[in-house]
Formats: structure tokens, C-alpha cells, sequence
């Protein structure tokens, strides 16, 4: 606004008054365009999301509560029963002891996945480095084995015709496991996809443990060392406080993996051994909900799994959600 | 002095040893399947098994991509898997940039949502989702439904892993380019998004893994055997009636695993990173 445009002191006021109005008007436009970039760069994500999930997790909540089986299905609309569903599962004995299974299940899977896992890493750590550069690549080898392919291998080494593992054991004399069928009781079918998804789930564990171990000052090992402390002790007194963190969110991730587990008991039992004996949860909504075609039961047993796992879940969402804070 | 890097050393050895049975432990499934695959019938089905295919041979690899529906598979496989993977990506990459570099109410909210979202075991949406693609008379069979379905479950996977990424590109970079005259597009442009480039690399190839390797959601929305993908073929894969295929199955195993298995070795160090970083800094 250059001097010789102004008339009085009134004239002045007023396209002052204007300029400042539009110019607000700009930076409030700006500031509304700035304010809603975040929300719809994420637009695209929750659109997806909420088509993807929102529509089956409300349609799951409604199957629930019908009845719904094949005719339902082909006539695309279901019988209002209320919770009838619900009581059904809940007076069933079946799934109480499926629940229970799961629970064990879970409690060995993550045990033996953790142990094993930490002790790896800890092992990767005192190994010299082309050992170390050989094994871990054999664990990423491991890592990338697709759970259908692990199914398939295990099977062919586990089978009691000609399986190398009742070879080996044999030769080992451990035992003689010559035309011993791995998959002949619940214990035994369950032990097998025990070891299935610890051996598939360590490398995971092993990577995220290393590179935690790289966070704990030398210094502090060292000093342990030369007060003469043993190795156990200082991995408990120092370098497990350090780690806590991770360890807290790898075995809570593992429990939510593990307690929700589909491909590799499924298709390491075979279908013709899949029975209410040796169901893990999410085999129990799927043999009752999509084999039987009761979709509304096993609308209803989803649900209770996914309220579980939601339970679950509670405590890992708030630490990720507090680091995201963090960063 | 000496006496004590003997000892050391020696303990060293036997930490090597270790490693090494560790290893061999670890690996030999994978041994077992590639060298089953090599191995002509007669030695895959001796009752003392040979530890080496004495007589390599490709004969199961053709039997297994000579077997019904395998090329109908694969490019099934490789179309859900690419379009996953690029739609993905953009969507993903948006998201993370709001996460990134912007601080907006609501925010927390997303991030709960999208943590929330990977924990869902795949299982608890197979009937839902069933159902309502059912409802659709083409939808029980087309790979768009198995398509958005994927990536449901990438994307959050995808959103958490390249703000990482983007965080840990310097703020001042960024700001240097604005200062330069270039508008916040133009700095993201042409500042971010080489920087982000390897992060966008990794998360694409991890997309790719995961939705390589699924198999609960392609079993049941995909029946018809001419529109599944492979990891269905692999586990329908059945021998002849009178014995199992042993041979066969461990070639499709392997054929089946290779593209992962190249990817995965790709990337390792860099997915690593991604999903650690944050909690190693906590």
C-alpha cells in the first residue's frame, strides 16, 4: 500500500479494515486447507478400512444373533433368534474345553517361541561373525518359509512311512519310531504343530532380540564381568531390564498370533482327524460356523474370539500408541 | 594372561559348534524339501533315506507345473498380489505422511485403528465376509474380493512401517527445500520421496510376502480351482491314489516358496529395521 493512495484517516480505516479482512479470510482458507491435508491423506486408508471391515464386523454382530445356514444364505436374509446363539455356545461343552486347549496351546507355543528365541539371540551375539552372518541367514531362510509350504514339509518328514525325523530319532536310538504315526493322538497332533510354529515364529524373535541386545551398554556387561558376576546373573540383573520392553511387546504379539492360529493346525491335522478333541479356537468357529454352514453360530463364536483377543490386545495397543506419541 | 585366551578361545569354539548345529537344525527342513525335489521316486521312497539326491533329477518340478490349474494359479497369485501391493502403497504412503509430519485431533484414534486392525485374527472375519461376498453372485469367485480383503490387512502393516521410515528422514532437509521457494508438495516431491524410496521398496516386498503366503481368506472366497492361488493349489495338492506324491509336493513346495524366499532375502535387514526401531527406542 504505497502513501499517495491515502485519502483521510477514515478511507484509511476502512480499506485497512478490508485488506485485513480478505487477508484473514486467505489465512483462514490456508489454515482450513492445511488442517484438513492430514485428514485426507488418511481419507483413502479409512475408506478402505471401513468398506473392508466395518461392513463384515456390523454384518458379524447381526449373523450373530440370527439363524443363518445354507437356505439363509441362498435366500440372503437370516431368522432373528436373539442370543439363542450365544446360550447355545456357552452351554457347550466343547467350547469350553476348545477354550481351554487354546489357552495351554498358547501358553507352550509363546513359552518355547521366547526361550528359544532369546537363547538364539543370545547365542548369535558370542559366535564369531561368519557363523553369525551363516546362521542368521539360515534363520531368514526360516522366516520366509510360507506357512502352507512349512505345512507340506513337516508332513513329509513327519510321516511314519518313510519320515527322516523317525529315521533320525531311530538311528539316534532314541526309541524306535519306525511306522510311528505322529499324528495318532491329540497330544501328539498337537505337539507336531507345536513345533511347526516355534520353528517358524524364533526367527522373528531371535532378529528383534538381537538387535535389542546391541541397546545394552557394553560398559554395564563389563563391569558385571569384573565384579565377578555369572553370565546368568547379569543377563537377569542387566541386560533383561534393558530389554523388557521388547520382550513385553514380541510376547504379546506372539500370544495374539498364537491364540488366533488357523493354517498350520488345520492343515497339518488332517481334515479326517479334526475333531471336538483336539479343536483350537479359531478351528472350533470354523469346522462349526463354515463346514456345517451354521453361519450364525459361528458368527457368535467369532465374536467371543474376537472379544478375547481385543482383551488381549488392550495392553500392546497402549504401548505402541504411547511410543507412536513418543517419536 | 596366555592360559586365559586359551580359555576364551576355546570357548569361543565350542560357541561356534553350537552355532553351527543351531543352524543345521534350523535349516534342514528346507534342505529336506529342495533335496526331496531333486530326488528321483525310487530314493524318495527308500525306508533309509539318502541325505543327498545321489541322482539329481527335474522330473518332479515338471510333473508339478504340468498338474492341473498351476498357471491358471500363478498369474492368479501374481495379479492379487501386485494389485494389492501397488494400491497398498499409495494408500499406505498417503497415511503415513499424516502420521509423519502432521499433528491433527484424531490422530490417535487412527493409530489405535490401525494397531487394532493387525491384531484381528484372520479367522474371526471368514464368515462375515463370506457371507456378504456371497451375496454378490460373481463375488465368491473374483479376485477383487480376495484383493480388498489383503489390503485390509497390509495396509495397516504398510501405514506403521513407512512412518518410520519418513521419521527417520531429518526435518531440516525438509525444511531446506521450502526455504529454497518450493511449496510443501514440491519439498515432499522431490526431498521425500527418494529419501523414502528404500522404505517404499521394503514395505512393497512385505506387502507382497504377506499376501503371497495367505491362505485362510483365498480358501474360502476362492472356490473354483481355475481362480485360486497358489498356496491353495499347494495344500489341495494330493498324490496319486495309491501313495502320496512325495517327490511332487516337495517341488511345488519349493516352486511356491522361491519368489518369497528371493524377496524375503532381499529386504531382511531393512524389515528388521522397520518393525524394531520403535521398539528398541521405547
Amino acid at each position: 500500500m504505497s502513501s499517495r493512495q491515502i485519502p483521510d484517516h477514515a478511507a484509511v480505516a476502512v480499506e485497512t479494515g478490508a485488506l485485513r479482512s480478505r487477508r484473514r479470510h486467505v489465512a483462514l482458507r490456508v489454515r482450513l486447507a492445511r488442517a484438513s491435508l492430514p485428514y485426507l491423506l488418511i481419507l483413502p486408508v479409512l475408506a478402505a478400512i471401513g468398506v473392508v471391515l466395518g461392513y463384515p464386523l456390523y454384518n458379524l454382530v447381526e449373523l450373530s444373533l440370527q439363524r443363518y445356514g445354507l437356505f439363509e444364505l441362498i435366500r440372503h436374509s437370516g431368522t432373528w433368534i436373539g442370543f439363542a446363539n450365544y446360550s447355545a455356545i456357552l452351554h457347550d461343552q466343547v467350547f469350553w474345553h476348545t477354550l481351554l486347549r487354546t489357552v495351554v496351546f498358547t501358553i507352550v507355543n509363546v513359552g518355547f517361541t521366547m526361550v528359544i528365541g532369546t537363547l538364539l539371540a543370545l547365542l548369535l551375539v558370542r559366535v564369531s561373525g561368519p557363523i553369525r552372518i551363516l546362521l542368521s541367514s539360515g534363520l531368514v531362510l526360516v522366516w520366509s518359509m510360507p506357512a502352507v509350504v512349512a505345512v507340506q514339509v513337516w508332513y513329509w518328514m513327519t510321516n511314519f512311512q518313510n519320515g527322516v525325523v523317525n529315521y533320525a530319532l531311530t538311528q539316534l536310538h532314541l526309541g524306535d519310531f519306525s511306522q510311528h504315526d505322529w499324528y495318532g493322538t491329540t497330544f501328539s497332533q498337537l505337539a507336531m504343530v507345536t513345533t511347526l510354529i516355534v520353528w517358524g515364529a524364533i526367527p522373528f524373535v531371535v532378529v528383534t532380540v538381537y538387535a535389542g541386545l546391541a541397546q545394552v551398554p557394553g560398559e554395564l556387561v563389563e563391569a558385571a564381568e569384573v565384579d565377578g558376576a555369572r553370565s546368568w546373573r547379569i543377563f537377569l540383573d542387566v541386560t533383561f531390564p534393558i530389554l523388557k520392553p521388547i520382550f513385553l511387546i514380541l510376547t504379546s504379539l506372539s500370544i495374539i498370533w498364537d491364540f488366533g492360529v488357523f493354517t498350520q493346525p488345520y492343515l497339518l491335522i488332517e481334515q479326517s482327524k479334526l475333531n471336538a478333541s483336539n479343536y483350537l479356537m479359531s478351528i472350533y468357529l470354523f469346522e462349526e460356523g463354515y463346514f456345517k454352514s451354521d453361519f450364525g453360530r459361528g458368527a457368535a463364536i467369532s465374536i467371543l474370539m474376537l472379544l478375547m483377543v481385543a482383551a488381549m490386545s488392550v495392553f500392546y495397543v497402549r504401548r505402541m500408541v504411547r511410543m507412536g506419541d513418543v517419536t | 594372561m596366555t592360559r586365559q585366551s586359551g580359555r576364551k578361545r576355546r570357548s569361543q569354539l565350542v560357541w561356534n559348534v553350537v552355532g553351527v548345529a543351531v543352524f543345521v537344525v534350523m535349516v534342514f527342513p528346507v534342505y529336506w524339501m529342495i533335496s526331496t525335489a531333486f530326488k528321483p521316486d525310487d530314493e524318495v521312497n527308500r525306508l533309509t533315506p539318502t541325505w543327498f539326491p545321489l541322482h539329481p533329477t527335474l522330473a518332479h518340478f515338471g510333473d508339478a507345473i504340468h498338474r492341473p490349474f498351476f498357471w491358471d494359479d500363478v498369474k492368479n497369485s501374481l495379479i492379487v498380489v501386485l494389485v494389492t501391493v501397488a494400491l497398498s502403497m499409495v494408500l499406505a504412503f498417503l497415511a503415513a505422511v499424516s502420521l509423519a509430519k502432521f499433528r491433527f485431533t484424531g490422530r490417535k484414534v487412527f493409530v489405535v485403528l490401525m494397531i487394532g486392525v493387525q491384531m484381528l485374527p484372520p479367522a474371526g472375519l471368514i464368515i462375515p465376509l463370506y457371507v456378504v461376498l456371497s451375496r454378490y453372485h460373481e463375488a465368491p469367485n473374483a479376485l477383487i474380493g480376495v484383493i480388498i480383503t489383503y489390503m485390509t490387512f497390509v495396509l495397516p502393516f504398510s501405514v506403521w512401517t513407512l512412518r518410520g521410515f519418513l521419521l527417520g528422514i531429518p526435518r531440516e532437509l525438509e525444511e531446506a527445500a521450502m526455504v529454497d521457494g518450493s511449496s510443501r508438495l514440491g519439498a515432499f516431491v522431490r526431498i521425500l520421496l527418494p529419501l523414502v524410496a528404500p522404505g517404499l521398496v521394503a514395505t512393497s516386498v512385505f506387502a507382497f510376502i504377506t499376501s503371497w503366503n495367505e491362505y485362510i481368506f483365498a480358501n474360502v472366497l476362492l472356490t473354483d480351482q481355475s481362480k485360486q492361488t497358489v498356496t491353495v493349489w499347494l495344500s489341495y495338492f494330493y498324490g496319486t491314489s495309491r501313495y502320496t506324491d512325495w517327490g511332487g509336493l516337495m517341488a511345488a513346495s519349493t516352486l511356491t516358496a522361491i519368489p518369497v524366499v528371493v524377496f524375503f532375502l532381499i529386504v531382511q535387514r531393512k524389515i528388521a529395521f522397520g518393525l524394531t526401531a520403535g521398539a528398541v527406542k521405547a
